[in-house]
């Protein structure tokens, strides 16, 4: 392609993207990073899609989680924190196994949120449900009442947190969906090393975005929510369950 | 007698000045260490900044938590990029910003048990 013809191009896909219906209100919202003075809004949620037939054997979202956020642990796996884990599921009767990443699904109506007695547990304009660690007080209602066991209780002292993550003893945590990095435009640490190194089987987006990867996917693919029956409405969606 | 009443008086005013002067007790605490590595002028002026900093801290605390606004201007890990120590890298510590001058006023503060209070950033000319 000669570069006339290619700037000829880029002009008509930067005016395609910008078609603009009236000042202030475009068709197509371009793609872009949410500036640090832009609070995240409800025109956006946030969520991932994953697809099961392509989740191979490997680990590298839980180790990329576990890296990007800091969560260390003491050799305890019974109390150490777990943001993403994988889940291992066998059918007796055939004996087809499956393994899926599983982690905080980002409810529209979360539990936790219900049950937290002082509102440290809330859902973010855009979707992502998150602790706020100045008001939690450790209860740990919501490791109770959340139904896919994605919380975790921080029992010991921490150091060497990472600078946009900070974690302390006596309060709960779970996936953040990479909250500091989807405020910088980029994707949640879990997504980047599944397609870097591992089998491509997730993909973050914007549910509300009809121009998205993801919206797209859901919208012309069979997907499902795990425990669809409680009705929460969850920002993680999977494929091939 | 009034030359000799305000002789005394004199008199009594120099001692009392002298014992002032005179008054070794040792501090019972130490003075803060404010030594200031990086940056040249905080967001806000000194006197503002010492009465006002947690004001600040908590409003910005709030707006990023749960609006997702990331200014820098307010925010902790900014503060502790200029404030933290050379040697050490962090705000905590003996001579640490915010420890001593904690320590001075015996306020306890909580924000380092779950954030870093290390840079992040390599400070140039660092030994």
């Amino acid at each position: 392609m000669n570069p006339e013809r290619r700037q000829v191009l880029g002009w008509g896909a930067a005016a395609a993207a910008g078609a603009v219906l009236a000042p202030g209100l475009s068709l197509i919202e371009l793609a872009r990073a949410r500036s640090p003075e832009e609070a995240a809004s409800a025109l956006q949620r946030w969520g991932l899609l994953i697809d099961i037939s392509k989740c191979g054997e490997c680990n590298d979202c839980v180790t990329a989680c576990h890296e990007e956020n800091g969560v260390t642990g003491h050799g305890r796996p019974e109390t150490d924190a777990q943001w993403i884990r994988k889940v291992n599921l066998r059918d007796k009767r055939t004996g087809h196994a499956q393994t899926l990443p599983m982690m905080c699904q980002h409810c529209e109506d979360p539990p936790c949120v219900d049950v937290c007695p002082t509102g440290a547990s809330f859902k973010r304009e855009d979707g992502i449900v998150l602790v706020d660690k100045h008001t939690c007080i450790g209860c740990r209602y919501c490791v109770m009442a959340c139904p896919y066991g994605a919380r975790s209780f921080i029992h010991e002292a921490v150091s060497g947190q990472k600078a946009d993550v900070p974690r302390g003893k006596g309060t709960v945590e779970s996936c953040t969906l990479c909250v500091h990095r989807v405020d910088r435009g980029e994707t949640p640490a879990c997504v980047e090393a599944c397609n870097r190194d591992g089998g491509k089987a997730m993909v973050f987006g914007d549910l509300n975005d009809s121009s998205a990867e993801i919206h797209r996917r859901l919208r012309s693919e069979p997907s499902s929510q795990v425990r669809a029956d409680l009705a929460l409405n969850t920002g993680v969606r999977y494929q091939g369950l | 007698m009034k030359q000799r009443i305000a002789g005394m008086l004199v008199l009594v005013l120099l001692a009392a000045g002298f014992a002032d002067a005179g008054d070794k007790r040792p501090a019972r605490v130490a003075l803060p260490a404010i030594k200031i590595e990086k940056g040249e002028k905080c967001v806000a002026p000194v006197d503002e900044m010492r009465r006002d900093h947690m004001k600040m801290l908590l409003h910005q605390r709030d707006r990023t938590m749960r609006q997702g606004l990331r200014e820098p201007l307010f925010s902790l890990k900014n503060c502790v990029e200029c404030h933290a120590g050379r040697e050490t890298g962090s705000v905590l510590g003996k001579d640490g910003f915010c420890s001593s001058c904690h320590s001075y006023a015996s306020v306890k503060m909580d924000c380092f048990e779950c954030h870093t209070p290390l840079r992040q950033k390599k400070v140039a000319g660092k030994p």
